[in-house]
């Protein structure tokens, strides 16, 4: 079963969710991969002590445009909907914008010359690590000055769901757009953290527009529960949405989440609040698969 | 000498647009003939790559200079490319006073 951890929302606790939810899964006897999805800024694997174990790296297309067989006729330039082929015939001038380019290989197509080679660029990796246990863990990482994160989300999603584990907990990007939407698709089932505040609550009405608009089962944990107001459920109630559970707003759990240590491990009401969260997560699945 | 410059609108007394890429408008005016012709910008509200676009369309008029509130990073190596010096210009002034500086 995959577990997508996601919200619209940044900074509402999915990397606080996704952690302490995989130490409750293997803690329970569970066999459990954590994959870190959020490839813009991977920082999951901070709670553990890992060591690095093989990194596969990810290349995306690019056209190399050859100047003497090209004609300048522009139809490369047309084909792009990214705008990545700067195209000036007044003055015989045609490049390839690197960091406009999102590697769709139309100009490829456009080109009736030849003058357009095929190659590519390195735009990230995923990563593989362990711990004491020989425990797994998968990371997706974008290259510094890369825009490109989906090929990266899906290769890193790719790797991970082809261990052999029975969950894999895929902590999303924020927000709701193509990242979310690429962890989101390969989930059987997505957690969304949100917290109770108006802006917890405007993201949370887009997540869960988005993942209507897709057909996926969720439900949501209030994390930080006690601040800003009942806005954000009189929303769930409204709209039949289940809530999972309520993490409470404390500033016990914060401290050791600042610490890179995990909450479940150290605090006995938390660790128990993730077990309730982890058994409901687990019937949900097994209702739906 | 042909030289662009962006304007917030089509007129004489339009102020400079601070932006380059996403100018509304281009005021191209010939240092020789002393003449500025306005045309808009096609590329104001596309979603990426306006300021490259920017320079594709004024380099297509053969300007050698181009003045602006600002030039984006994704810019000035491009204008190299097409040989445009960039004047940043950051007072509020009006394409006349402009023209009027340049013909000094």
């Amino acid at each position: 079963m995959n577990i997508a951890i996601a919200s619209g929302k940044g900074g509402t606790g999915k990397t606080f969710v996704s952690t302490n939810l995989f130490k409750t899964f293997q803690s329970l006897g569970h066999s459990t991969l954590l994959v870190d999805c959020d490839v813009e800024c991977p920082n999951s694997l901070l709670f553990f002590n890992l060591k690095k174990l093989s990194e596969t790296k990810v290349e995306e297309y690019r056209p190399i445009i050859d100047k003497d067989k090209c004609v300048y006729c522009g139809l490369c330039h047309e084909y792009c909907e990214y705008k990545a082929i700067f195209y000036v015939p007044e003055l015989k001038q045609i490049m390839l914008l690197d960091n406009l380019c999102h590697g769709c290989k139309a100009c490829s197509v456009a080109c009736e010359y030849g003058a357009i080679e095929d190659s590519s660029t390195e735009i990230g990796s995923v990563s593989f690590f362990a711990d004491a246990n020989k425990h797994v863990f998968v990371e997706g990482r974008l290259k510094e000055g890369k825009i490109a994160s989906i090929p990266i989300i899906k290769e890193t999603i790719k790797e991970a769901v082809s261990l052999p584990y029975d969950y894999v907990i895929l902590d999303s990007s924020p927000g709701t757009s193509c990242p979310f939407i690429q962890t989101a698709v390969r989930s059987d089932y997505i957690v969304l953290v949100a917290e109770p505040t108006p802006f917890g609550l405007s993201d949370l009405k887009q997540s869960v527009e988005t993942l209507d608009s897709i057909n996926k089962d969720y439900g949501v944990i209030i994390n930080r529960s006690g601040l800003g107001d009942i806005e954000v459920y009189n929303y769930l109630q409204e709209n039949n949405i289940p809530i999972i559970a309520e993490i409470p707003f404390s500033k016990e759990i914060a401290r050791y989440y600042s610490e890179g240590k995990l909450a479940v491990s150290h605090i006995e009401e938390t660790k128990k609040l993730f077990e309730k969260i982890c058994k409901k997560i687990i019937k949900n699945g097994t209702s739906i698969s | 000498m042909k030289v662009a410059i962006t304007s917030r609108s089509n007129s004489m007394d339009s102020l400079l647009d601070p932006r380059f890429g996403r100018c509304a408008y281009f005021a191209i005016h010939d240092t020789e003939t002393k003449e500025t012709e306005f045309v808009k910008n096609p590329n104001m509200d596309v979603n990426e790559g306006a300021g490259p676009s920017a320079v594709k369309f004024i380099a297509s008029y053969k300007v050698e200079k181009a003045v602006a509130g600002e030039f984006g990073f994704k810019i000035k190596s491009l204008m190299n490319q097409v040989n445009i010096q960039m004047i940043v210009i950051q007072e509020e002034k009006t394409i006349k006073e402009i023209v009027d500086m340049l013909n000094k």
